[in-house]
């Protein structure tokens, strides 16, 4: 039986304490790209009590993706956004998203991306990070940006770090392990990389914006 | 003397895109800061590094 929204807020509350608990459930975090770092970015802050999510990714999942990824072997073939809506609705029923399954593109980003306080960017391609990263510092300057780069391999999990550089865009990763080089993605290091993301995200909220 | 990720380099007067084109950066893959302001892709052309600023070039490699 699922338990009542209250229920569910006061566990929350008792764990972060009642003002913060307010503040993630307030916010709005958009998570751009949903593999193995969005689909941990988005469980790990939807279990936090985080109150709006919004979703973007154009793919499906793939049986490639699963030992990485938030997904079921039920799941293969459908949009992520959908299937991660689902496993996410599942541990956190009072979440409200938006989904959208689409490319982000120059044009799109600010259409998609104006109503969310922090934005994690997830995509795959160097060249999408780096547009995605362009695009929010130019014309979303009120934003938060929490992006990844590096954390490909069998590479140290110390090495993985989250560096402020900008007042408000934040980068987590080794900065130079790449996915097209060596060994490709290894779950528990990419996990770390999101959790690096998402630990960022709520602590903005907390207001604490120092690494 | 101008600062990039934290090293001390020769370029004041040079602009951004005659600095990038002496490096191995891949201007697809990167976002550069100065003095904590991103610079427009559009604009490495035209702006022009000044003695003691400080960049800040982030290049993307991929995975995620």
């Amino acid at each position: 039986m699922v338990p009542e929204q209250n229920a569910l807020l006061e566990a929350l509350q008792q764990r972060h304490g009642r003002e913060l608990q307010e503040r993630f459930t307030a916010a709005t975090v958009a998570i751009c790209g949903l593999g193995g770092l969005g689909s941990h970015i988005a469980t790990a802050l939807a279990r936090a009590g985080i109150g709006r999510l919004i979703l973007i990714d154009f793919d499906q999942v793939d049986i490639t993706n699963l030992h990485r990824q938030q997904y079921k072997v039920t799941q293969i073939g459908r949009c992520k956004t959908e299937a991660l809506a689902e496993n996410l609705l599942e541990m956190a029923p009072y979440l409200e998203l938006e989904l959208h399954c689409i490319r982000i593109t120059e044009e799109n980003v600010e259409e998609l991306l104006q109503r969310a306080d922090i934005i994690c960017e997830a995509l795959d391609e160097p060249e999408a990070k780096a547009m995605l990263t362009n695009r929010v510092l130019e014309k979303l300057p009120g934003k938060y940006l929490i992006a990844a780069s590096g954390m490909a391999g069998m590479g140290s999990v110390n090495a993985i770090q989250t560096r402020r550089i900008t007042e408000r865009f934040y980068l987590c990763g080794d900065g130079t392990s790449d996915v097209s080089e060596g060994m490709g993605l290894v779950a528990p290091r990419v996990m770390l990389c999101a959790a690096h993301q998402a630990h960022t995200a709520l602590r903005i909220l907390a207001k604490e914006y120092e690494v | 003397m101008v600062k990039v990720n934290g090293k001390n380099v020769d370029i004041a007067g040079k602009t951004l895109s005659a600095y990038l084109a002496t490096t191995n950066y891949d201007c697809k893959r990167i976002a550069v800061e100065r003095n904590g302001d991103i610079i427009p892709r559009t604009q490495y052309e035209e702006t022009i590094l000044a003695e003691g600023d400080v960049i800040e070039v982030v290049s993307f490699v991929g995975g995620g």
